[in-house]
């Protein structure tokens, strides 16, 4: 086990370290001038290249390659281009709120997938199943954005405009701060994941069941003359989660990285938003430091998984 | 009283080629402490009609009656139903593996069973688990009740499963095909387990198998099953020494110590029907040496033919036509040719 986790957390790094380096390399292989792009269209040359030694790019591109290397190495992403907060700091402000969402959202359709699913897999080819079905591909279908904007317009707009102010438009509040108005904020942000996410549950959930349902130990636990609940509940799903948590576990790794669209269609000021300006900004080090995050949550999310499996399934050994 | 007494036990499933009509009409009864040996082809019905009776079966239409102690188990409600599943009727299944569950330990799932049905304590069912592990000869069973079923072997899974289904004292036991998962040494231990807690406790048992080895070794009557349907019913000497169906004489034709070494292994030509079209007539007739004309024209009843004492066949031959040696053979050549000829002559 402390094995296994060794090596996955040294190959977790080395795949950091290139994602890292890729990033890094584009930067220099992609046509443009962030120096010219800041100092603005006015800027006489010499403006421009003492904003281009400021930033440091008027040095090697190894030099600049190794002492990005060795502060990341110690926490410190460098300072953004446009605004002269520190990456982590920026990121510091955005990560509360996307995880908020992403959480909320994630237990939502987790719950909502998987119910759905044990439903619709306990009464196969019923009316629950093909009902449930039909609405699930119908939010799958649907784009995010879409999606959002329709829920904005009947819950927030239409009930607005009848003086009903349940659901706010748009903004955030720490939860530190008033747990009610942050759950009130961010209730049509997580419906909107939730039900964009929670076909794939459902579809994934009632697909393993069905399979589990034909088992040979579910029939030895029918047979020993359990309850309908247990054999379903205890028998069944317990079988039948492994690879629901498995596509749960990497969902919620790379949406912690930035829920880009729905950020920014409930103005939400998380990680997704900041990975528009910066990209907009051609602000290198916030981009760097957004995408090694991401990354890292995937890394992490992939190791956590594979020691659920290990918890979840006792013939899967790590090792 | 019968322990079970099944009668006129009908079993179809609506698939889209057609409906499959899995069980076509078979009666038996068990004595309590007795054996009943159901043997047939894969597809012959035997597992179908046992896990009806029981409930295991989903989605099919069912006809008959299934009294055990006097109560129709076809028509009990679920709740009912499930008291006497696990309880008073218990079964084993033919992978012992895929049998138990791969997410809990083995105690667990034999603690589970006992906590079902009887109010008692975590800690006194484990203590009972760990008596039933040691009773089916698992070695150290008070360290093995918390091993889950992949660290178990073959055979063990299998006593584990026997220990299981003996957990609650049940009065008939359902044996399908519990052997044939497992190495031939195995097989031998887990019949003779079977047999030692058969007598222990006086259970009786369904054993459904392919094997005529194992219906010798433990059954006291035999129920020989083809395509959905009975065809020879007798206690095990009338049908290793008088059999009268075709079918069943096919059956211990086939059987390597037949004719001792040398002697080239004898098989039934041809394959079990479809389900889903049964030949008109009797259902083995394009398969039997015997085969007269009306074989394929009606089906034949079971009635009583005059090997043993409650024998009975679903076979147009004289019922006196039993016995496997070459006499009885050739009377039987003769008797079927007669019976095309007859017809020919009639048509003629």
């Amino acid at each position: 086990m402390l094995r296994f986790l060794v090596r996955r957390v040294i190959f977790g790094v080395v795949v950091l370290w290139i994602v890292a380096t890729v990033v890094f390399a584009m930067y220099f292989i992609a046509p443009h001038d962030v120096a010219r792009t800041l100092a603005g269209r006015q800027a006489n040359a010499e403006t421009v290249a003492a904003i281009r030694h400021n930033l440091g790019l008027d040095r090697p591109i190894l030099s600049q390659y190794g002492s990005f290397l060795w502060k990341a190495l110690h926490g410190n992403l460098g300072y953004s281009y446009s605004n002269s907060e520190s990456v982590t700091s920026l990121i510091g402000h955005g990560l509360p709120v996307t995880v908020s969402l992403v959480v909320g959202g994630a237990l939502l359709w987790l719950v909502l997938g998987v119910t759905t699913g044990v439903l619709a897999a306990t009464r196969p080819r019923s009316v629950v199943d093909r009902t449930t079905t039909g609405f699930a591909l119908f939010f799958y279908s649907m784009p995010t954005f879409l999606l959002g904007e329709v829920l904005l317009l009947l819950l927030f707009f239409r009930l607005h405009l009848v003086g009903i102010d349940w659901f706010p438009g748009a903004g955030f509040v720490p939860f530190s701060e008033n747990p009610l108005q942050w759950a009130r904020y961010l209730i049509l942000p997580w419906l909107t994941i939730a039900l964009v996410t929670a076909a794939t549950y459902i579809r994934l959930t009632r697909g393993s069941m069905l399979e589990v349902m034909g088992e040979d130990y579910i029939r030895t636990a029918r047979a020993k003359g359990l309850r309908k609940r247990r054999v379903i509940y205890r028998h069944g799903l317990r079988a039948a989660i492994t690879p629901v948590l498995t596509q749960f576990g990497i969902d919620v790794g790379t949406l912690l990285g930035g829920a880009i669209v729905t950020e920014n269609v409930f103005g939400l000021p998380g990680l997704g938003q900041l990975v528009i300006s910066s990209l907009a900004k051609q602000d290198l080090p916030t981009v760097i430091g957004l995408v090694l995050l991401a990354s890292a949550f995937v890394v992490v999310a992939n190791i956590i998984v594979d020691i659920l499996y290990s918890v979840l399934d006792a013939r899967v050994r790590l090792s | 009283m019968s322990l079970l007494e099944v009668d006129d036990l009908h079993v179809s499933f609506s698939t889209p080629d057609g409906v499959l009509r899995a069980v076509r009409g078979i009666s038996f009864a068990v004595d309590p402490g007795e054996t009943l040996g159901i043997v047939g082809e894969s597809g012959s019905g035997k597992s179908v009609s046992t896990q009806t009776i029981v409930g295991l079966t989903q989605g099919a239409r069912i006809s008959g009656t299934a009294r055990f102690e006097g109560k129709d188990l076809l028509t009990m409600s679920e709740s009912e139903l499930r008291t006497v599943r696990g309880a008073e009727i218990a079964m084993i299944f033919q992978d012992p593996l895929s049998s138990l569950h791969p997410h809990y330990r083995v105690g667990w799932q034999i603690v589970e069973m006992i906590r079902a049905h009887e109010a008692v304590s975590k800690k006194e069912a484990r203590k009972r688990a760990v008596e039933l592990l040691g009773l089916v000869g698992i070695p150290s069973p008070s360290q093995r009740v918390d091993d889950f079923p992949h660290q178990f072997s073959g055979g063990m899974r299998q006593r584990a499963m026997i220990a299981m289904a003996l957990a609650l004292n049940p009065k008939l036991l359902i044996a399908d095909e519990p052997t044939t998962a497992l190495d031939v040494t195995v097989q031998a231990q887990i019949m003779a387990l079977i047999k030692r807690l058969q007598k222990e406790f006086g259970t009786a048992v369904i054993m459904i198998t392919h094997d005529l080895g194992i219906i010798a070794d433990i059954a006291d009557r035999v129920m020989v099953m083809y395509a959905g349907k009975p065809m020879e019913y007798t206690d095990k000497r009338t049908l290793y020494h008088q059999p009268h169906h075709p079918y069943t004489e096919g059956l211990i034709g086939s059987l390597p110590q037949q004719g001792g070494r040398g002697s080239p292994l004898k098989s039934i030509p041809g394959l079990p029907p479809s389900l889903l079209r049964v030949p008109k007539g009797c259902p083995f007739h394009p398969r039997c040496v015997y085969a007269m004309d009306r074989c394929a024209g009606e089906e034949p009843p079971m009635r009583q033919v005059s090997g043993g004492l409650d024998h009975r066949s679903a076979c147009w031959l004289p019922p006196e036509a039993v016995g496997t040696t070459t006499d009885i053979v050739v009377t039987r050549q003769e008797l079927a040719r007669q019976g095309r000829s007859s017809a020919q002559e009639e048509s003629a």
